[in-house]
């Protein structure tokens, strides 16, 4: 049998449509182009990086950026106290970052699409006590809860992503479950269980794939939350250990050359501020061209 | 006579509606009391206002819900809650909205495939593919189709692929659910004449369930017409079209648009609302409304009466139309 098919005009891909709608944010364009860099050097860190981070030059300890005077092509942003170079610290703390930014999203999400999941086809009573125990969590402040978590747990930089992914839990959870209840509505699903669909396959197969668009946004705006709790965490000394260079525990271990140094801390603190705005501004553009109800037409 | 596919005795749902911490919780009748019979290639139309428990039918045909009283019965088996899983080939539905109807991240075919991966798990991917191309084009839809996804179609071609998902398991009874309210005039003949070609080919039993009289008179075999989850009158579509014994009939049928400029405008308006189900009194349900309505009215529901053609009246309307 011949097909039809090959005369017919090619669909527009979902994915070309997405570009399309994401495209129109200039500011979302940006941010993506950041996450790029970002995500090289957290994938390369090692190969792109001048020195081993961890690596001492005692003889050029708080040597100054090389546009200032005093500094040198050597060390192009400068040495820190222990003479260790700073753009391969910062490189290196672009891929701790990264991972944690990784890590938190994944146990955050797959939990809490999980129990929004449940949540949204449990019967009632269950809802409810699922409701109530997320409410409590997300009636803490998150850094406080994060940091009793660490302080039971104690520091170190895989606890505090447990914790970090534990206090950004329940929005996954509360987007999840919001997303279902309005999905389970609609007569798709009702054709689905007259067709016999056990519970699992409503669950996973019919009604998930539709409510992935808000998930999807949450993860990427909390990428950086979990970067910015992170680096929190590193500077109140729960969460990565020195000498790792992460860089909330680099500001933290440099906070007293701010006057002396300014370098030593401005670096960590900028990595931070444009890989945190980087991703939000592209959650922002993602929403925009994901969420069908700010679409325009 | 032919037995009939499915038949209904006394199908009753009703709801528990809880008014709140400190209220009485309330039932709703939604559907009370229902007897029907479908017949292979024979249709039966269910006619009523928004809210007269239509829609409730339907999920209890389906097997969505379970009756409160009252039974189903299948090729003459009665139906039990624990046969369900067999019984879902038998009987499916088509919904009103086919934007709604269809999930919107699979493809047609995916869509068609599903019934068959859910309930023929032996058989091979080939042979579902098959089937499902071979439906598509049953409806009048073309095989590059197949790979589509439900945005990239109009109202009625969806339309057309929810029948052809509903047809995947080879029923014996199809559900209609206002399968043509959704869709504009040029488009529910289209559907309907789908609808009418398929039921002679496959020799199904239609639940046509509408408010739309005209769509109605194209399809019905029979009709039952519906008010506040009760059958208020019954019978073939000729007896109940020419000689409406009920007034709520009769008001309906008085309040579909002619194409005829030149006919009396004769429309019988009814006055007030639909009175909520919650509180449906001890007399007839319609008596608030009715421009007949006496004491014993008030007070003594009436049953169905009569012997084809059956209705809910104290004072049914003769043939003279009074």
């Amino acid at each position: 049998m011949t097909q039809a098919a090959t005369n017919a005009p090619e669909r527009p891909g979902r994915l070309s449509e997405f570009w399309f709608y994401f495209r129109e944010n200039r500011g979302a364009v940006i941010g993506l182009y950041v996450f790029i860099a970002f995500a090289i050097f957290a994938a390369f860190g090692p190969i792109l990086a001048p020195y081993d981070p961890t690596e001492q030059f005692r003889q050029n300890t708080l040597q100054p950026p090389v546009w200032q005077e005093g500094g040198s092509w050597a060390f192009v942003l400068g040495t820190d106290p222990l003479g260790r170079d700073m753009l391969s610290r910062l490189i290196e703390g672009a891929r701790y970052s990264f991972f944690v930014g990784i890590v938190v999203v994944t146990i955050a999400a797959s939990g809490g699409i999980l129990v929004g999941l449940i949540s949204g086809f449990a019967p009632r009573w269950l809802d409810a006590i699922i409701m109530r125990i997320m409410d409590i969590i997300l009636a803490f402040p998150s850094l406080l809860l994060a940091l009793v978590l660490v302080a039971i747990l104690g520091p170190s930089l895989t606890n505090a992503m447990i914790a970090i992914a534990i206090v950004l839990q329940p929005h996954y959870v509360r987007l999840t479950r919001a997303s279902v209840l309005s999905e389970r509505q609609k007569d798709y699903v009702t054709a689905a269980k007259v067709v016999g669909a056990g519970r699992l396959r409503l669950m996973f197969i019919t009604v998930l794939p539709n409510c992935l668009a808000p998930i999807i946004v949450q993860g990427a705006l909390s990428f950086s939350t979990a970067i910015l709790d992170a680096a929190a965490l590193g500077f109140l000394g729960m969460g990565a250990q020195p000498p790792t260079p992460e860089w909330g525990t680099m500001l933290a271990e440099a906070r007293e050359f701010i006057l002396r140094a300014w370098w030593v801390v401005t670096f960590p603190g900028l990595a931070i501020l444009v890989t945190v705005l980087a991703i939000n501004l592209m959650g922002d553009g993602l929403r925009d061209a994901l969420d069908p109800k700010l679409k325009r037409s | 006579m032919t037995a009939p596919v499915m038949s209904a005795k006394g199908l009753t749902r009703h709801y528990d509606v809880s008014g709140g911490l400190f209220s009485r919780s309330q039932v709703l009748r939604a559907v009370g009391g229902l007897d029907f019979e479908l017949y292979a290639g024979k249709t039966l139309a269910v006619v009523g206002e928004s809210g007269c428990g239509k829609s409730t039918l339907a999920r209890l045909v389906t097997f969505i819900e379970e009756p409160t009283e009252g039974a189903l019965t299948l090729d003459g088996k009665p139906v039990t809650r624990a046969d369900w899983p067999d019984l879902r080939s038998s009987v499916q539905i088509v919904f009103q909205d086919p934007y709604g109807s269809l999930n919107p991240r699979q493809t047609i075919g995916t869509i068609l495939m599903e019934p068959l991966v859910i309930n023929r798990p032996k058989m091979s991917g080939k042979e579902r593919e098959a089937q499902a191309r071979k439906t598509l084009g049953l409806v009048g839809l073309r095989p590059e189709h197949f790979d589509r996804y439900p945005h990239m179609f109009s109202g009625g071609q969806r339309q057309r692929i929810a029948v052809a998902r509903a047809l995947m398991l080879e029923p014996k009874v199809l559900v209609l659910d206002e399968p043509v309210s959704a869709l504009d005039l040029s488009i529910q003949s289209a559907i309907l004449n789908l609808l009418v070609d398929l039921q002679d080919r496959l020799n199904l039993a239609y639940l046509f369930i509408s408010h739309d009289l005209s769509v109605v008179h194209h399809v019905a075999d029979d009709v039952i017409v519906m008010y506040l989850g009760r059958a208020v009158e019954k019978g073939s579509k000729e007896a109940v079209f020419a000689a409406p014994k009920h007034p709520y009939t009769k008001a309906l049928l008085s309040a579909t648009p002619r194409a005829d400029p030149l006919a009396k405008a004769d429309r019988i308006k009814l006055a007030g609302e639909l009175p909520s189900p919650l509180e449906v009194g001890a007399g007839c349900p319609f008596a608030p409304r009715c421009w007949k309505t006496q004491d014993r009215c008030r007070v003594e529901r009436p049953d169905l009466q009569g012997d084809a053609h059956l209705a809910a009246c104290h004072f049914p309307i003769g043939p003279d139309g009074a």
